[in-house]
């Protein structure tokens, strides 16, 4: 009964010239979130070199292909064959990939906690627990380099971004944006409540899993000291 | 000394061509970055895929057999100047750039040999913004993530991941040349102007635009605004209302068209963000992106509407018109 509810939710729009892409759910949710990275699979065995690139996202899968080896027609009707595999898979167990940050939740490293617990009325260490307690899904990458969008925050710390955006957010620093929290991979503009710093490298084209995480994966944060912090490599910024 | 010249030491010390002057956006580009959108890394490439398809097949470098042989330079604006440090041959295709070699201007559009000492030179353009330098067997650059297309905002390709630099060497293997040059004819070179008509596909969102809107989208001219780079052209003109303010973040593909709040659409070309929230109306066709790419503020720019199986015809159409196409000797 629930399969075909799926079945009427999952949309593939036309996107370009040689990509369409897949509408999962109006929504986000943890279950949106395992279909796509189920279907994700299912798309890269199926058409493997056809592909040249997919990018999932909150709700959606982007499928760009080769139209040298297969035309938008064939494409879509074998993509519709695959998709009720997804369904039928629905109550397979799906192997859930956690993936531990540590992060070091400190006044110094981490500028905009005072402020998310006065709003709050909780203490600093209720933000930290509230924050580092949770699993959050990975939903999607963007923006930048190895930028995972995680979620969701608890209700109780989130927090809009801020009016102004810094000019410079330091390589680690973990934000967050309302519902969605994220380390940064690199130094660069934004405008995330910056709650800690991460020392695990987030994007790392000389490494061989580039980035830690992907989208479907589970992320928890794990709070560590400043002396951790250091030996893991991390750096603390003169200022944030 | 003898050492010098043994292969080895050569090996360490690639040369090619001494940057003597950057000009304005020199990059190395290769056919582009693929399969990694979902690190959150972009395409590159040529904006302007015919003619870096010219460039190449002008010198016989092997497109798609071999994506590793044909990076060359995308010349954005003008004002690059090198030094060649090897004996290589060379094409120019792309928009009408002043090109000399040795200060006696030179055609675009066919091959030269160049000679170690010669000086390749590149003025400023009237018309278009980017042209490409090719050069015999590609210009020897490491793949960064299976490409060597340079992304400046990611740190990616080219040399160091940036634009080129003055002093830096592009390096290129030696070729001793054999005097047999190709042109491609006249009649068969792309047009550079200052307005384009861009075939699209209507896609993504575009059930959330009224008929109303769409007609005004499809039926208005605009102008290509002062904020254009390889990420995506901003135009101005009549505003076009969605019904709906943002969407969930989602992949946007190569020439998708954003309807940001301003209503001033957006067309997105190689060096775009993966993923974004505004909603799209359709996208524009790869061949007709070539050409939006070449064009600068002011510039007038309308939208026709194409089906899909227009576009795949046009694409498969024109790749055979490319491939039926002959080079001309020339000396």
């Amino acid at each position: 009964m629930t399969n075909s509810l799926i079945l009427t939710d999952i949309k593939i729009n036309l996107a370009g010239e040689n990509a369409v892409i897949i509408y999962f759910s109006e929504q986000v949710s943890p279950e949106t979130c395992r279909q796509i990275k189920q279907a994700q699979q299912l798309i890269k065995n199926h058409f493997s070199d056809k592909i040249i690139d997919l990018v999932p996202s909150y709700a959606s899968i982007l499928i760009v292909y080769d139209q040298l080896k297969i035309n938008h027609h064939q494409l879509q009707h074998q993509l519709k064959t695959l998709l009720a595999n997804l369904i039928a898979d629905k109550n397979s167990q799906d192997k859930k990939t956690l993936v531990q940050l540590p992060v070091y939740y400190s006044i110094e490293s981490g500028p905009d906690l005072i402020r998310i617990a006065s709003q709050s009325n909780i203490s600093v260490n209720q933000v930290i627990e509230c924050h580092s307690q949770q699993e959050y899904q990975v939903y999607a990458i963007g923006f930048a380099p190895g930028f995972a969008y995680l979620g969701e925050v608890n209700l109780q710390i989130a927090t809009p971004r801020l009016t102004t955006p810094r000019l410079k957010v330091p390589k680690g620093a973990v934000g967050i944006a309302d519902k969605q929290t994220a380390v940064y991979p690199s130094e660069s503009p934004g405008g995330w409540n910056i709650i800690g710093l991460c020392p695990t490298d987030m994007f790392n084209a000389n490494s061989a899993a580039v980035t830690p995480v992907q989208v479907g994966d589970t992320v928890k944060f794990n709070a560590i000291s400043k002396q951790e912090f250091l030996s893991l490599g991390g750096c603390l910024p003169s200022k944030i | 000394m003898k050492k010098i010249n043994s292969p080895q030491n050569k090996s360490l010390i690639k040369l090619g061509f001494l940057v003597k002057k950057p000009g304005m956006l020199s990059l190395i580009q290769d056919a582009g970055r693929f399969g990694t959108n979902n690190l959150g890394l972009t395409n590159g490439g040529p904006v302007d895929m015919p003619a870096f398809y010219w460039a190449n097949r002008l010198l016989g470098n092997h497109l798609l057999t071999n994506k590793a042989n044909s990076s060359v330079i995308e010349i954005s604006l003008g004002g690059l100047v090198l030094i060649a440090q090897y004996d290589s041959q060379i094409a120019v295709t792309g928009a009408p750039f002043p090109l000399t070699i040795n200060g006696q201007v030179k055609e675009l559009w066919r091959s030269y040999s160049i000679k170690a000492g010669d000086i390749i030179a590149f003025g400023f353009a009237n018309i278009g913004v980017r042209c490409y330098l090719a050069i015999k067997g590609g210009f020897d650059i490491p793949l960064s993530f299976g490409s060597t297309s340079t992304v400046c905002r990611e740190h990616l390709g080219g040399l160091s991941g940036n634009k080129l630099q003055a002093n830096e060497i592009v390096p290129y293997n030696e070729i001793k040349s054999d005097n047999n040059q190709l042109m491609l004819a006249e009649k068969d070179r792309p047009n550079y102007s200052n307005e384009a008509i861009l075939r699209t596909v209507s896609s993504y969102q575009q059930h959330h635009f009224s008929s109303a809107q769409q007609d005004l989208f499809y039926s208005s001219k605009y102008n290509v605004s002062k904020h254009y780079d390889r990420m995506g052209y901003r135009l101005n003109g009549p505003t076009i209302k969605a019904g709906i303010n943002g969407i969930l973040s989602e992949g946007i593909c190569h020439g998708a068209i954003q309807i940001p709040n301003d209503g001033q659409p957006i067309v997105l070309l190689n060096d775009r963000q993966t993923i974004g929230g505004y909603p799209k109306i359709g996208a524009v066709i790869a061949l007709d992106t070539a050409k939006l790419g070449q064009l600068s503020r002011g510039a007038k720019v309308s939208f026709t509407k194409i089906s899909i199986d227009e576009a795949q015809q046009l694409f498969h159409s024109h790749n055979e018109l490319l491939s039926q196409t002959e080079l001309i000797p020339c000396d």
